[in-house]
């Protein structure tokens, strides 16, 4: 059962390459700590250890509004399809979802909301200047 | 009423369409039931003591009489006939049942309702003002406001899971009818010298186990930069909060913790990179959304002397304490009391329900208010029609003339539903309110808050009561702690008078109380709260206890320290 979606498809993992550089940031990270590595960065991985700590979300928006992350920016840990939303919301394009979460069948779930109101990553114009 | 456009209600139709796909994962075995737990709660929904239980939003405690019409029927279709108003302006059902709590979130979406975090580590439903709109000293209409900040929070993707739940107040106009100092946040409307609009910003406020008194990060916030300023609190909150102890996760820890300048730094620094940015507020969105509020339909009417509209017993009473003035000539704000001695505070019938939605069609817009205290607001009566409002409101049992009097209480639901609870509130409400049965000493003693918690968590709001009333656990029985001296406005916490009390000798501690404050008042002006601000609490707990010579066994009272 794959468990990874990337560019909202469920995708096999493959082995990273000896040249790939991959940073990892923890909820306790401060992500001005890897400003410096992001722009060889070939992916950074924020990691959700817990399904309710939403720290990696902050640091989601962080990377992409404030030190100009453009990469492949992946959630990992306890990622279920009811996050999907909200991570993409926040920046993130690749999702590792735990055990026992099926790709294909939570690929769904970016549908879950059709708007939102508020600015983010993935819609900088809050909804207000738009209606 | 603020009418959804198209958007608003498509995300609320989502929502239910996830929740119930949520649902269904769960009862398949594909979320755990701490992943449920998460999701469910978010959506209102608890695991309690007998039953589910469904805590419905009704956001900044605006409802009209359609929507308290369909709670009604839900309640009854669903539930036992019957809600239950909270302090946060909700409506909870008791016994509704797991697997139908879709459905009931598509009914209420068929009324531009939701439960949308009403519960959970989230960001919950805004409070304010049962006055909003009709108050002689508004500043501004605190309800436009409020709409705003439903908006800003309701999914949000950075702050969906914040380190524990988080509330919020806005007061509009000059007097503080909202707490806002008891608040994770909290927004008091002032104008500056140049008569521009702003907020005054709390932060750190609440009740439960940690009681402290928010403070104020900003004197004065101009309004375009409302959201800005919240995203780069939440931030620092979301990021820094802690997440290792249930019990030190509020904000107000994080801001003890830190000390207030500190965080202040830390979320002036934020907001140095979110300022002016995009999520800046605009002229057009606050007229938007003021402009999508219904609005009453005056009419040009004389003020009339509300002293001569009858002489009918029990008339003068009511209107003493259940009537409101109003910024227009010629109407009033009209309470309906919720405190009927012998009913739990806040519960409401479904057949009172609609009794209520047809008194809204017919005397006040069609539109009402639920207020901290649980009761209901009718905002807008034409004064010559009080008598006739207060005849119907009486046969329904609705104009018990205790708003603002000690048997106005404040009470959780308590260890009769609640899974949380140490003891029960609402017998003690009860037992209370048949104590003082004489409403002519009810008024004698004058303007009083008595609020019961069952437990720690506080949602009876024990702490800013004149009089507090705790439920604490001793060896699996029930005591009570009584506390003096708190007020909602300006702020107060309470302290706690000695050691706790059995539950049937809590009417006579009360009693004592009572006492006390009528043998050292100056006079019927100054009210219980200004005996105990004047002469402290030192001669209340005498009077409770007696002096130390005259105390009962010392193993009485080991057995009631709790």
């Amino acid at each position: 059962m794959a468990r990874l979606i990337k560019g909202r498809r469920a995708v096999s993992e493959t082995p990273p390459s000896p040249d790939e550089k991959i940073v990892r940031l923890e909820p306790a990270d401060d992500p001005a700590a890897v400003a410096g590595e992001l722009a060889s960065a070939s992916r950074v991985e924020v990691n959700f250890p817990k399904f309710g700590d939403g720290r990696g979300f902050s640091i989601g928006r962080l990377l992409r509004e404030r030190y100009g992350y453009k990469g492949e920016l992946r959630a990992v840990g306890q990622i279920t399809r009811d996050h999907l939303f909200y991570l993409e919301s926040c920046g993130f394009d690749s999702f590792e979802l735990r055990e026992g979460e099926n790709a294909e069948e939570a690929v769904a779930a970016f549908d879950d909301f059709s708007e939102s109101y508020q600015a983010s990553p993935a819609r900088p114009v809050p909804l207000f200047r738009r209606r | 009423m603020y009418r959804y456009d198209e958007i608003d209600q498509r995300l609320v139709d989502e929502r239910v369409r996830q929740f119930r796909d949520q649902t269904r994962r769960f009862l398949a075995g594909q979320l755990s039931e701490e992943e449920f737990r998460a999701l469910r709660l978010r959506n209102g929904l608890y695991i309690q003591r007998y039953a589910p239980m469904l805590r419905i939003a009704i956001p900044y405690g605006l409802l009209s009489s359609k929507q308290l019409r369909k709670l009604a029927e839900i309640a009854r279709k669903y539930d036992r006939a019957y809600g239950h108003f909270s302090t946060r302006q909700n409506l909870q059902l008791n016994w509704p049942r797991l697997e139908q709590v879709p459905d009931i979130l598509a009914e209420l979406a068929s009324v531009q309702m939701h439960a949308i975090q009403t519960s959970g580590n989230s960001f919950r439903n805004v409070t304010t003002d049962q006055f909003a709109g009709v108050a002689a000293d508004e500043i501004v209409d605190s309800f436009v406001w409020c709409e705003i900040l439903r908006q800003w929070s309701t999914f949000h993707p950075e702050f969906s899971y914040l380190p524990r739940k988080f509330k919020f107040a806005v007061n509009g106009a000059k007097a503080d009818r909202a707490a806002v100092g008891v608040h994770d946040i909290g927004l008091h409307a002032i104008k500056d010298a140049q008569n521009q609009v702003g907020f005054k910003v709390m932060v750190g406020g609440g009740l439960g186990r940690t009681p402290m008194v928010g403070f104020v990060i900003r004197e004065f916030l101009p309004w375009p930069h409302l959201l800005t300023y919240i995203e780069a609190i939440l931030r620092v909150y979301n990021r820094y909060g802690r997440r290792d102890n249930i019990h030190k996760a509020r904000i107000k820890i994080l801001v003890k913790e830190r000390g207030p300048e500190r965080f202040r730094e830390d979320v002036e620094a934020e907001w140095a990179h979110l300022k002016d940015g995009p999520a800046t507020l605009t002229h057009e969105e606050v007229e938007r959304v003021a402009e999508r509020f219904t609005r009453p339909q005056y009419e040009s009417l004389a003020s009339q002397d509300l002293a001569k509209l009858g002489n009918v017993p029990g008339l003068a009473a009511w209107v003493k304490r259940n009537v409101h003035a109003h910024r227009v000539p010629g109407y009033a704000a009209v309470t309906l009391s919720l405190k009927k001695t012998g009913v739990p505070p806040g519960d409401v019938s479904s057949d009172q329900m609609e009794a209520i939605a047809s008194l809204a069609d017919r005397y006040a817009f069609g539109e009402l208010r639920v207020t901290h205290e649980q009761n209901l607001v009718l905002a807008d009566v034409r004064q010559d029609r009080l008598v006739e409002l207060w005849r119907e409101a009486r046969a329904l049992g609705l104009a018990t003339p205790n708003v603002g009097l000690l048997t106005n209480i404040i009470a959780c639901p308590g260890g009769d539903f609640c899974a949380l609870a140490n003891a029960k509130s609402i017998p003690v409400a009860e037992a209370i309110q048949r104590r003082f049965d004489d409403l002519d000493h009810v008024f004698d003693i004058g303007e009083l808050d008595l609020n019961i918690s069952g437990c720690m968590n506080a949602c009876g709001h024990h702490h800013v009561g004149h009089i507090g009333i705790l439920g604490v656990d001793k060896n699996g029985e029930e005591w009570y702690q009584i506390q003096v001296g708190g007020s909602q406005a300006p702020a107060a916490l309470g302290k706690v008078l000695g050691p706790s009390f059995a539950r049937a000798e809590v009417p006579d501690v009360i009693e004592k109380l009572i006492e006390c404050y009528l043998e050292r008042r100056d006079s019927e002006a100054e009210r219980f709260i200004d005996v105990v601000q004047r002469i402290g609490v030192a001669p209340f707990k005498e009077q409770v206890y007696g002096k130390a010579d005259q105390r009962p066994p010392r193993s009485q009272r080991d057995a009631a320290v709790a």
